[in-house]
């Protein structure tokens, strides 16, 4: 693990190359949750308000285990709580820990306008640096999971850093080091791939839940926050994680053909009416024509 | 001399023109990290972030105030269409060859109505934009839609400006002094706009 400054990958709003880039070789880092072994005791949540600094919101009561209904500002790290009944009948109590997935390929870091407020970290982190937001919340039409939340007060957005200052220290997240169940994982991102086939098959193996698997999504590069999930072929029950996310196509659009579309209409058209000048100048008072 | 732009008009025009350029340039800079510096240079980011919706409000206020003013002297009419014929000829100073024109030729109209609807466009996207958070998580698709229109509107009314800061700084000498100053002499008139010239000249 990284001891000492996070190397950096990419940069939001950067014009020109990202520096220092490749110039060590810092490891993909990934947090891997069991799904099937988390106890929702939210002793996770506890610790990531903790190291954050955040104190306790008020909740609504509304016949719920959930501590909070949604993630918040200042609410990075949530236990949904689901009911979910199978087509045999049978209830599943389905728990997971949301919030930020940390993309391979980020979309809120796509979307982005301004400089370094979204940096990537070579290991994989993807962090928000409030100091440069400008409270645009681009970043929030263009992440597929819906996680950024906005301060209205102070106009900066916020989501799970990965405990990106306690990785830089050599040390794992809040969150990881206050799991008492080990459902909790957090290692290189190849450890982390091995740990969860391994244990998506023993699930698989030893359960009844035969459709066990790893929740690594493509679409969006792979994410270094992975899940094992009881049943990988319907992760919605599982209070909406989305089946094969992908960073949004207006996004895509937006910041692929829309961009150089509009960058040579732009520059065409001042160009084409400096030649224009120095071709056929300025029209006359007389008749109108060449003076 | 005579009176091409009333007090009203002139103010109006600068209203919409220089608020247009702010929202444009901090516009720019949101579009482009190529062209962030134009955010800092005008304060920083979280200020440009913080003054563009704004500005863009009193662009669009005068845009409407604009709308009542010339509305009807913007409506395409049968000479337009001649004119547009023609515009080879125009936009190659053969002059000769375009018929006369009323108050404003088809060029000036087209640019009126793509900076209207251009405006109405930028306002509607840039709502959504201003206040992401009241948009339900449900019709997410409307926010990313919305980006997509407000940049192509965007860059349908910067092409627009480019073309007419040229005419009117470059092309057609006289044009500043009469949206500053809000005269030109007679022969300009003849020149550019006969049948509107002979109109008030009572010719």
């Amino acid at each position: 693990m990284a001891n000492g400054p996070l190397e950096i990958k990419a940069i939001s709003g950067h014009a020109g190359t990202v520096p220092g880039r490749d110039t060590s070789r810092d490891y993909a880092l990934a947090k891997l949750i069991d799904v099937t072994t988390c106890i929702g005791c939210k002793a996770c949540e506890v610790a990531c308000l903790e190291w954050n600094g955040y104190p306790f919101r008020e909740t609504e009561f509304n016949d719920t285990y959930q501590t909070m209904p949604d993630l918040a500002w200042n609410y990075y790290n949530l236990i949904t709580f689901n009911e979910h009944v199978n087509e045999d009948g049978t209830l599943q109590w389905l728990m997971r820990k949301h919030g930020c997935m940390h993309c391979a390929d980020p979309g809120c870091l796509r979307a982005c306008p301004s400089d370094g407020a979204i940096v990537q970290y070579a290991n994989g982190i993807v962090d928000f640096q409030q100091d440069n937001c400008i409270g645009c919340q681009y970043c929030v039409t263009g992440c597929p999971f819906n996680i950024p939340r906005f301060n209205p007060e102070t106009k900066k957005v916020h989501k799970c850093t990965l405990c990106s200052d306690r990785v830089g220290a050599g040390l794992e997240p809040a969150c990881v080091k206050a799991c008492p169940t080990g459902c909790l994982h957090f290692g290189s991102k190849e450890d982390m791939k091995d740990l969860a086939e391994k244990r998506s098959l023993q699930v698989r193996a030893h359960t009844s839940h035969k459709n066990a698997g790893v929740y690594d999504p493509q679409g969006v590069g792979g994410t270094h926050v992975m899940y094992v999930l009881h049943d990988i072929d319907q992760p919605e029950k599982y209070g909406g994680l989305p089946k094969d996310p992908h960073v949004p196509l207006s996004v895509r659009i937006w910041k692929g053909p829309l961009k150089w579309l509009g960058n040579l209409a732009m520059i065409g058209g001042v160009l084409g009416v400096a030649i224009h000048y120095v071709r056929f100048g300025p029209k006359g008072d007389k008749h109108g024509g060449t003076p | 001399m005579i009176e091409r732009y009333t007090f009203h008009e002139r103010i109006c025009h600068w209203l919409t023109g220089l608020t247009y350029c702010y929202c444009l340039a901090t516009g720019l800079a949101f579009y482009t990290p190529y062209l962030f510096w134009l955010a800092l240079a005008l304060g920083g980011g979280p200020t440009s972030r913080f003054w563009h919706p704004l500005t863009g409000l009193v662009f669009f206020g005068g845009a409407i105030w604009m709308h009542g003013i010339w509305r009807a002297d913007m409506t395409i009419t049968g000479a337009d269409r001649e004119w547009l014929n023609k515009s080879g000829d125009y936009a190659t100073n053969h002059d000769d060859a375009v018929p006369p024109q009323g108050r404003f030729n088809a060029g000036q109209k087209i640019f009126y109505w793509a900076m209207f609807y251009g405006a109405l466009l930028l306002v509607l996207s840039g709502l959504v934009l201003w206040f992401p958070e009241y948009v339900p998580v449900g019709f997410r698709w409307v926010r990313g839609i919305a980006i997509l229109l407000h940049e192509s509107a965007a860059l349908i009314t910067i092409g627009a400006f480019i073309i007419h800061v040229y005419m009117g700084v470059f092309m057609v000498p006289g044009s500043v002094r009469a949206i500053v100053n809000g005269s030109v002499t007679a022969d300009w008139a003849r020149a550019h706009h006969r049948l509107w010239f002979d109109r008030i000249t009572g010719k």
